[in-house]
């Protein structure tokens, strides 16, 4: 059977080639998006802001917002998706978030010819814009993404403007996890420190890219006068009370302090339409745990 | 290990323990094929492999998703499951042969720990490569990062283990947890640079799964696992007088450092093809090999080719598992032979605990 496959890929595609001619099947083959996989939580929500739901079969793990989204099937986590689950909920596109995958499965996609749109991510002002309109694109609802994509960026820039009124520049540690004395923390290109400056706050952490590990000596160095944390959906990742009583923690003015403020992670990293609310509830959050 | 003659001193009445193998040899084959039909017909989505065939064998055309989710899903997972348990089943029933000792393991001589450093390595460090290479490599960066750090994991161990064209079985036990903990340690340093997603494909990686199971895999994994599996019942009488010592099977005329050679070259090829495409698939190599002893006794002419049907026909079952549990989403397989395959064996073994000899 082995010595088969090329033949099999040829018969493929030229049944593809048959049934979009004859349009035989609704399934396959127009790409309209009538049947939408959303993956990534921001795409997701994008596409409830433009109205499209209707549109959605099927969603990731990391869609849960808003909360009707998580009455559809779950087809896995964005950079472990399967191909076998995905097809499961026959869809005619995919709509996903840049880092989605693996590379096997949408080599699969495309064997089956469904659409698999992907939705550059970044995490400033203008790549919120961008990823309102990639989504509109996919969904063939360009004007209502631009007028979207205004509105939206309009509320980031009053949201960001009245923040950057009111900062006192105080030092922001987002920390991802902590777990026993371990501290995950968000360096430069995240969208935890995209997110801390829109909101006039300043990452503590500017040494390196991404999420890392700190050392005790890092943490102290830092100085951070706010600790900023996602607030968990379950269980608590770890009490407050476990934070402060970390002796690097201890040490910073934050620890001092205790200024610590949680908040929904979906909200303050999505970098989707709820952007402009994310970064004046982080401003406050700031302001008010500063001042405390 | 346990010589025939005391086993028929124990057993009340003697029973022909290959013939018994025989007919285990049998049933196995029976089960394999099964477990193999009722894994193309299952999964997440609709497509019944039953309707499929009507229509083949009607002459109609197969809907475009289906013929993918039949030929290029199911089907190469299938292989892909086959090929991946039957090379960690004999290759887990080799190593404790040679090493005769029941823990063995293909981790033994290295080849998962080294599979793991070089998967790693290439989740982390890809992006020091030149675009053009990886955009070559793709997805299959990773697997041959894989195959290649285990191959030379166990090259390195084999050289240091070997003096004067002997191999020290036991040199090779303690030399493999120095390389073990010195690979731990590089991934450790690995793991401490990676970045959140890098993080997340690792701890993935080391779970296993056959979710990304393609054709190409299979026929760049494929060869290497048959050729070694071929081998292996070569290696049988081999293993078999090497239960008496090292020395006693080389007064019997068993070439024991040829042996020896064969085995870790075919374990770490098997083994490390098995882990490139599928992951850190644990347990099957150990657990395999123990229920047959247990059902038919140590003769490796037989254990070695049950080990290789069963370890196939046990990690499809847990492949289907692993894809329907929480279907559409997929559990990743190594988390479902190890929730579900340790407590059986920890049952069996209490079970048969008076009379059990290793």
């Amino acid at each position: 059977m082995t010595g088969l496959s090329p033949c099999r890929r040829g018969l493929f595609a030229l049944t593809a080639v048959f049934v979009s001619c004859f349009a035989a099947s609704v399934v396959v083959g127009d790409g309209r998006g009538e049947r939408i996989v959303s993956v990534g939580g921001s795409v997701t929500e994008i596409i409830y802001a433009l109205g499209q739901q209707d549109r959605l079969v099927g969603r990731d793990t990391t869609s849960v917002y808003p909360v009707q989204v998580n009455t559809l099937p779950d087809v896995g986590y964005m950079r472990r998706l399967s191909p076998e689950g995905l097809l499961s909920v026959n869809p005619d596109m995919i709509i996903a978030i840049e880092g989605a995958g693996p590379d096997e499965t949408i080599d699969v996609l495309d064997a089956a010819q469904i659409r698999f749109e992907t939705i550059p991510e970044g995490y400033t002002r203008a790549a919120v814009g961008e990823k309102i309109r990639a989504v509109g694109a996919a969904l063939g609802e360009d004007e209502a993404a631009d007028t979207l994509a205004e509105k939206v960026d309009a509320e980031i820039a009053s949201a960001v403007d009245a923040a950057q009124a009111t900062a006192g520049n105080q030092r922001v540690l987002f920390v991802l996890s902590a777990k026993g004395s371990k501290i995950m923390a968000g360096g430069t290109g995240t969208a935890a420190d995209g997110i801390i400056s829109m909101a006039g706050g300043v990452n503590a952490i500017d040494q390196f890219e991404g999420y890392k590990t700190l050392t005790d000596e890092a943490v102290t160095r830092a100085a951070p006068d706010v600790i900023l944390m996602m607030k968990s959906r379950g269980a608590p990742t770890g009490s407050d009370r476990d934070l402060y009583a970390h002796p690097a923690i201890s040490t910073t003015p934050a620890g001092r302090n205790k200024a610590l403020v949680r908040i929904d992670g979906v909200h303050l990293l999505g970098f989707g339409p709820r952007t402009g609310s994310a970064v004046t509830e982080l401003a406050a959050a700031i302001k008010a745990a500063g001042n405390s | 290990m346990t010589d025939t003659a005391t086993v028929q001193a124990v057993e009340p009445a003697p029973v022909d323990r290959h013939q018994q193998a025989r007919r285990t040899t049998l049933r196995l084959t029976l089960l394999l094929i099964a477990t193999s039909v009722l894994s193309l017909a299952s999964g997440a989505s609709g497509t019944s492999l039953w309707s499929a065939l009507g229509d083949l064998i009607a002459g109609r055309e197969l809907a475009l998703v289906d013929k993918v989710i039949l030929f290029d899903i199911r089907l190469p997972r299938l292989i892909e499951g086959i090929l991946v348990g039957a090379a960690l089943a004999v290759s887990g029933a080799v190593m404790q042969g040679l090493f005769r000792n029941p823990l063995a393991d293909p981790g033994i001589v290295g080849v998962s720990a080294g599979a793991g450093l070089g998967a790693i390595s290439a989740i982390v460090l890809a992006g020091l490569l030149p675009f053009a290479l990886r955009d070559l490599m793709g997805s299959h960066l990773v697997s041959l990062a894989a195959f290649l750090g285990g191959w030379g994991t166990t090259l390195l161990l084999y050289r240091v283990s070997t003096r004067n064209r002997q191999t020290s079985v036991a040199t090779m036990l303690l030399a493999g947890i120095a390389l073990g903990a010195l690979s731990g340690a590089l991934s450790g340093i690995l793991v401490y640079m990676a970045d959140d997603d890098q993080l997340r494909d690792l701890t993935f990686w080391g779970m296993g799964s056959l979710a990304g199971a393609t054709w190409s895999k299979v026929f760049a994994a494929g060869p290497i696992i048959l050729l070694a599996l071929t081998v292996t019942p070569f290696l049988a009488r081999g293993l078999n007088g090497l239960a008496l010592g090292e020395a006693a099977a080389a007064h019997i005329g068993i070439p024991v450092q040829r042996m020896k050679n064969t085995a870790i070259l075919s374990v770490a090829a098997a083994t490390g093809a098995a882990v490139a495409i599928s992951g850190g698939i644990g347990f099957v190599g150990i657990v395999v090999p123990h229920l047959l002893r247990l059902a038919n006794g140590p003769d490796h002419r037989t254990l070695l080719p049950n080990a290789a049907l069963l370890g196939a026909t046990l990690l499809l079952g847990a492949d289907m598992l692993s894809r329907s549990i929480i279907a559409p989403a997929e559990l990743p397989i190594g988390i479902v032979t190890a929730t579900l395959g340790a407590p059986v064996f920890l049952w069996i073994l209490m079970r048969r605990m008076p009379g059990m000899r290793l």
